[in-house]
């Protein structure tokens, strides 16, 4: 491991100075991901900036069943939060099917959705990958696929964002509080991680030296009825194949309204707008699931691979949204 | 790049200097002798080296000692002398007054933390490597169960039951290559007093039960 200095600076804007002004650090907050790809040479930075310690870490009301959480609040205490339980149940379920009990304790809400995608060939630095090294190919791309994305890939990168929180988040509209070098700024959850096109070693829209500070999580009535469905290779403690994070609304049997976002699939947690449409208006059938599910994966491209390839999402990501959306429903079905 | 850190483990104050590339893990054992945390995967896959920081299970690979300055460290070393404390913590002078032992002295006393004694008396490991781990993380599961978080299997809104899918699903990040899950499970519900009554070993539920309640 490269040697780096560690700073543990006073407040957050004193974070922000110290990695903004040195285009080698970066922040630490849990750790889980960024102490690894220390150990693996995957970063290496000069300066490693400690920020566990002075991010918030309170959830607050806001009023009118809006929540902001502090970027310093676990995962753990985010997922047994009662409120969050009651008015987001999604992205407890998200937050409780990630990891294991001990990351869960150590990983927080800021820190989440910035982890790097558990692509193989990203985290074995003796192989060509343009997220680690731009410009030097993708490995992925006739390789081992089964973790890759099916939706909204580039000839550069076809990795997958791993969080299953931020799955929820995209669908529950959160806004995520950023303190950069020019002050503060609030970005659309939906907005923050990018695709990869020609640029795969963007994760997010950040800036070096921008530090998530909070989530907001919107008043969303609907959210109360919502759930989120991962399936995976092991039952417990592995990443998502796909995964489906959704909320709707039922009056007399139609789907009034609906949030849906896949995870698994896509270089950032993908918010399903199209299925979302197909839903409103519809009945709460299995036609009405499958063709929201249609309508979101006409665009679908599985990746070719030397394991077989990962055309089988596509009929599992359409089963899990059918399953999700029908538990939801329950009895106001049709 | 030298930084000095001062960090409690199990109950005695320890400062020493550490690369700021040191993890907890590798400071423990390799600086203080505190040999009870395993290194299994070291990328925090397996669980083997867990311990409590603050009071809550943490996977020790994955930290940076230079990060614990000032952090109270529970490892399984410490477990007996942790739950002997009314409140679960230290009283932090009368552990150094009296501790100027080594660590191999201060448990040949025995003592055994009631998870320890369970996990002995049912028989829940093999060869062992993981049990130090697995103890810890189970205080930790079980603490954390107390206080009413649920976990992934955990059905409703209320406060969950400890069955076997519930002490399964929280200990999924603890592996055991010898495969003693069967009876690790059986441990920790009698430590919680949850379990069957007067069963050292597993039989009371079929095999088959904890994965296929973990599966749901």
């Amino acid at each position: 491991m490269k040697p780096f200095d560690y700073r543990s600076p006073a407040d957050a804007a004193d974070a922000v100075r110290s990695v903004a002004g040195n285009p080698g650090a970066v922040f630490l907050a849990g750790g889980t991901n960024l102490v690894d790809h220390l150990k693996l040479g995957v970063v290496e930075p000069d300066l490693v900036v400690g920020v566990a310690a002075l991010l918030p870490g309170e959830v607050e009301e806001l009023g009118g069943g809006a929540l902001r959480i502090g970027a310093g609040v676990s995962n753990s205490e985010l997922a047994a939060h009662p409120r969050v339980r009651e008015w987001f149940p999604v992205l407890s379920q998200a937050l409780l099917s990630g990891a294991s009990g001990q990351l869960r304790n150590m990983a927080t809400v800021g820190g989440n959705p910035l982890q790097r995608t558990r692509c193989v060939y990203f985290q074995d630095v003796t192989t060509p990958c343009n997220k680690r090294r731009p410009g030097s190919g993708c490995s992925a791309v006739g390789g081992w696929t089964r973790h890759h994305a099916i939706l909204g890939a580039s000839e550069h990168c076809i990795a997958v964002h791993p969080s299953d929180m931020a799955v929820a988040m995209a669908a529950l509209e959160a806004q995520v509080r950023v303190l950069g070098p020019d002050g503060e700024r609030v970005v659309p959850f939906v907005d923050l991680h990018r695709l990869p096109g020609d640029a795969p070693e963007r994760d997010t829209v950040l800036g070096h030296g921008e530090l998530v500070t909070a989530i907001d999580l919107p008043a969303l009535p609907l959210a109360r009825r919502s759930a989120y469905r991962k399936v995976r290779d092991r039952a417990s403690y592995a990443f998502a194949l796909v995964s489906v994070a959704a909320a709707v609304e039922v009056e007399d049997g139609v789907i009034t309204d609906a949030r849906v976002a896949f995870g698994g699939v896509a270089h950032a947690p993908w918010r399903a707008y199209r299925a979302e449409e197909a839903l409103r208006g519809a009945p709460a059938s299995e036609a009405s699931y499958r063709a929201a599910a249609d309508a979101e994966l006409a665009d679908a491209r599985p990746a070719a691979g030397l394991d077989g390839g990962n055309a089988f999402k596509i009929p599992l990501l359409r089963r899990t949204l059918a399953a999700v959306l029908r538990g939801l429903a329950g009895e106001d079905a049709r | 790049m030298n930084s000095d850190i001062t960090v409690q483990v199990d109950g005695v104050p320890r400062r020493l200097t550490v690369d700021t590339r040191t993890t907890l893990l590798d400071a423990l054992r390799e600086r203080l002798g505190v040999t009870s945390p395993k290194k299994g995967c070291d990328h925090g896959q397996c669980g083997a080296c867990t311990v409590l920081s603050g009071g809550r299970r943490v996977l020790s690979c994955l930290v940076l000692a230079v990060t614990q300055d000032g952090a109270e460290v529970v490892t399984a070393e410490g477990l007996a002398a942790r739950a002997a404390t009314t409140d679960g913590r230290h009283d932090t002078d009368a552990r150094t007054a009296t501790d100027a032992r080594t660590a191999e002295e201060r448990h040949a006393d025995g003592a055994l933390h009631p998870v320890q004694r369970a996990f002995i008396d049912c028989d829940a490991l093999q060869c062992g490597y993981c049990t130090p781990g697995q103890v810890v993380s189970a205080v930790g599961a079980l603490e954390e169960f107390a206080r009413g978080w649920p976990s992934a299997v955990t059905e409703g809104p209320g406060a969950p039951r400890l069955d076997r899918a519930e002490v399964a699903e929280r200990m999924s990040g603890n592996l055991c290559r010898c495969g003693a899950y069967v009876n690790i499970v059986t441990a920790i519900q009698q430590a919680a007093g949850t379990g069957p009554t007067g069963t050292s070993t597993a039989g009371t539920e079929p095999a088959g039960t904890a994965s296929a309640g973990a599966a749901r």
